[in-house]
């Protein structure tokens, strides 16, 4: 099997599956439940100087697909609402049970120095192998000056981040980002000015998952009335993929370690974000669905993954998708794809016409054949290749983008004939 | 469900056994299980299912409606195409039409239950307040005869009513409804739909209905045709074919669609005298409707006997199925030669012959049309001949339904014909 040991930021894990900071790694039974299941780490539900929070009822609202499966997940519950040296008691009996897992302490202060180190050096006295900032989160702590309120403010988020590296000697710690904030690199930029070893994102995007017509609130909803809350799961993957390939890609963030949260629901999504840069993964979504057993097929997944792709370590592919990953300014505009309907795979939904008639090039024609049946072609000379047949066609295989050998050399937009500012033009 | 022997007897059914033996033979979906079938649908476009819908219902649409939980817009294109959208949810052949057209069938999957989802639909909008979904045009000031309360009848009558006209229906039965109402397997129409669906039908108003009355049956042809600004006959085909073979007459040789009758309108189905050995002859869905309602009866064997070859059956294969998966032995290329007390003879495409216990033998070999009562009218192939707007060879006189020649032989058919025949009608009236 692969070698799925692996470093993340200066921690040492057997595998790059972690739990993230969430209601699955918030006391001493979940996160024991979760080692047993085969988890390589756990950041610990946030930590706040007593007294605790006090929490609202209900929590969760869902945005569903078609068959009623989950594609997202929204919360308005806040860090741990329980006893701060019970959580602390807690994470020193499981760092001597499972010394070979990982936990990350996850915390969050008001923005006053003492409060910051006073927090993170009693943390740290419980052996966790690293610290995580909760700089993120976007609901309720923000309105107390906390959480997202700190991470969308560059200078707090290196402030924070320095307060902490101050006390944690040679303790890896982690930023852990908003994704509520017009450019992730200018936070993560701040995180690195603060000596940040690595930075987790995302954090959950601000949301209403949606509104209940009967009562006229939002969802969840509390008494009657409801308020936005932080989104997660599935639906999420795309902004966090994005925002990762940006820290990764930037040369000025490039030195922090990643450890990559949205969406992770199977080993495929953890490639993913391994593939664009991030060391290791955190997932709290998919563990919340379905339990902690799914990290047996995340283990199981990556490692044949990396078997066929003759992969020997975690190493060996990451960040191999950022060679590939670039702006758009730096694409072949020469290259050309045409659609092309394989019609002894077609079932005649007509689903690939209607979509390019109405949401594309007119390019997917109608003919008739014998005992009442439709043939659907594509017309070459309208068809831009734009993919949506492929996407919306139901039987996979049937449509098949075909690239068009033009013979023509790969050109550019700056270098491109059409564009009036090429070649240092005004 | 099984057939459990008679405790005292070993024989028969307990009338618990029997109530439960009718009951709704495929169960409604409940919401999530309507919602996850809905999602299974590909949303086609110009969809090959729709196609296949003698009332060409937007199937994809009203599909669509259930997943946005739209229900009673969902309700409101079914109805509008077929407004007994209700009775063909559960009793269309949906194997031999919609369903067999999905094209999920070519993504080797099973296709959508279409026709328990459009049952979904509309139930929930007759259950939900009862109001009609349609309204009438502005009174026209003409009114329309019907012959028949049956599919077709009813169909005409609603649609006509929708366009601005008074409708009268000329029923020989006590109850509307025709074979939804008589014919129609019990399980297939449980919990008395028959009749819910033609008060929610006649919701729409402008309909009355006088009972006990039929062509030659206190009214004429001429007469209705002075009476009214047009008429509709859709009076299907009551007089059942003759065998024509010895023993015929006796007793225990009954129409099948007799036997169903006396079964629907039964308040306790296990009074239903049924035989110990049944045989029933033909091979169509009312044969199949009969054969696995006697067994459900309690009949010890159920036989059913069809002249030619299986694939020659009109009763799908969906039908031969639960025949079979209710204990029914089918038998084929043999034809009834001849009746006695206790037994039914049968000579086989190879000439021999073999003789079958029988106490029950049930006839379901088709009807033909009762045409003495039609008059003048042209008759055409043993039905009305109607023009392609169902208008017979009596100018303002339509015709649809099992009576003409349309296409298949089922509710759907019925319906489509009544409202197409309307839509005709009201040109007719308005001089269009």
């Amino acid at each position: 099997m692969a070698d799925l040991r692996c470093t993340i930021g200066g921690v040492e894990s057997v595998n790059p599956f972690w739990l993230a900071s969430a209601p699955p790694t918030d006391k001493y039974i979940n996160v024991k439940r979760a080692f047993e299941a085969g988890w390589g780490g756990a950041v610990w539900k946030t930590l706040g100087n007593d007294p605790p929070v006090v929490n609202a009822t209900s929590r969760y609202g869902v945005h569903r697909d078609q068959a009623r499966g989950i594609v997202g997940i929204n919360n308005i519950e806040l860090i741990s609402d329980r006893p701060l040296d019970q959580n602390l008691r807690e994470i020193e009996q499981l760092r001597r049970e499972y010394p070979d897992r990982v936990i990350i302490g996850s915390l969050m202060a008001p923005i006053e120095e003492q409060a910051w180190k006073g927090l993170a050096a009693k943390i740290l006295n419980t052996g966790v192998q690293g610290l995580e900032l909760n700089l993120g989160c976007p609901h309720g702590m923000c309105e107390r000056g906390m959480g997202s309120a700190v991470g969308q403010v560059p200078e707090m988020v290196e402030q924070t981040t320095r307060w902490v590296k101050e006390v944690a000697g040679n303790v890896p710690v982690f930023t852990k980002l908003t994704p509520n904030i017009t450019d992730i690199v200018v936070p993560a930029e701040a995180a690195r000015k603060g000596g940040a070893d690595g930075v987790a994102l995302i954090n959950t995007v601000n949301s209403i998952v949606s509104v209940d017509l009967d009562s006229m609130a939002p969802r969840p909803t509390v008494d009657g009335r409801g308020t936005h809350g932080g989104y997660c799961g599935t639906a999420v993957k795309p902004i966090a993929l994005n925002m990762v390939q940006a820290i990764a890609r930037d040369p000025e963030t490039a030195p922090l370690a990643i450890s990559a949260i949205g969406g992770i629901m199977t080993w495929r999504d953890a490639a993913e974000f391994i593939a664009l840069g991030a060391q290791g993964v955190q997932v709290c979504t998919a563990a919340m669905l379905y339990g902690f057993r799914i990290v047996d097929d995340m283990i199981a997944g990556l490692a044949n993954f990396m078997e066929e792709r003759q992969y020997r370590s975690i190493e060996d592919f990451r960040g191999r998708a950022l060679r590939n990953t670039v702006d758009w300014n730096d694409l072949n505009l020469n290259f050309d794809l045409k659609a092309f309907i394989h019609q002894d795979m077609c079932i005649e939904c007509g689903r690939c016409h209607i979509a390019c008639e109405d949401g594309a090039h007119q390019a997917i024609r109608i003919g008739a054949a014998p005992g009442g049946h439709r043939t659907f072609t594509v017309d070459n000379s309208e068809c831009v290749g734009c993919n949506l047949c492929l996407h919306v066609c139901p039987v996979e295989g049937c449509i098949e983008m075909k690239p068009v050998a033009n013979g023509l050399p790969s050109v550019s937009w700056p270098n491109h004939p059409l564009n009036p500012l090429r070649n240092g033009g005004a | 469900m099984g057939f459990r022997p008679h405790p005292s007897t070993g024989e028969g059914l307990t009338p618990r056994q029997i109530e439960d033996n009718f009951t709704d033979l495929t169960p409604a979906l409940n919401a999530t299980q309507a919602h996850v079938e809905a999602a299974r649908c590909l949303y086609c476009y110009d969809a090959p299912c729709i196609k296949a819908c003698p009332t060409a219902i937007d199937i994809p649409t009203f599909i669509h409606q259930i997943r946005t939980e739209n229900l009673k817009g969902s309700a409101h294109t079914i109805l509008s195409a077929n407004i007994m959208g209700g009775t063909c949810g559960r009793a269309c052949p949906t194997e031999i039409l919609c369903e067999e057209a999905c094209v999920l069938n070519a993504r080797g999957e099973e296709p959508v239950k279409i026709g328990a989802l459009q049952r979904h639909a509309v139930e929930a909008l007759m259950a939900k307040d009862g109001t009609h979904p349609f309204s009438r045009a502005a009174a026209s000031g003409k009114t329309f005869g019907v012959i028949g309360a049956g599919p077709a009848g009813l169909s005409f009558a609603h649609r006509a009513a929708m366009l601005g006209h008074d409708v009268v229906v000329y029923e020989a039965k006590p109850k509307p409804g025709g074979l939804n109402e008589y014919g129609l397997a019990a399980y297939k129409m449980a919990n008395d739909f028959a009749r819910r669906e033609v008060e929610f039908l006649l919701g729409i108003g402008g309909i009355r209905i006088e009972y006990g009355k039929a062509l030659g049956k206190g009214v004429a042809l001429a007469e209705l045709r002075k009476r009214h600004d047009a008429v509709f006959i859709g009076a299907g085909i009551g007089a059942t074919n003759a065998l024509g073979i010895p023993g015929e007459e006796l007793r225990h040789v009954r129409d099948a669609l007799d036997f169903i009758e006396e079964l629907r309108q039964a308040k306790d189905k296990s009074a239903v005298k049924i035989g110990r050995d049944v045989v029933v002859i033909g091979g169509g869905n009312t044969a199949i409707d009969a054969a696995v309602q006697a067994k459900r009866l309690g009949a010890a064997n159920v036989t059913l006997v069809y002249r030619r070859g299986e694939e020659n059956m009109s009763a799908t294969e969906w039908e031969r199925d639960l025949a079979r998966t209710n204990g029914v032995v089918i038998r084929t290329k043999a034809k009834p030669v001849r009746f006695d007390t206790g037994s039914a003879t049968f000579e086989q495409t190879d000439s021999k012959q073999f003789t079958l216990p029988a106490d029950m033998v049930l006839k379901a070999i088709g009807q033909k049309l009762d045409a003495v009562a039609f008059g003048a009218l042209k008759i055409e192939g043993s039905k009305i001949a109607v023009d392609p707007n169902f208008q017979s060879s009596i100018p303002g006189v339509f015709a649809g339904g099992d009576c003409v020649t349309s296409g298949v032989d089922l509710t759907v058919q019925a319906v489509q014909d009544g409202k197409l025949a309307a839509i005709a009608a009201d040109k007719f009236v308005r001089g269009g």
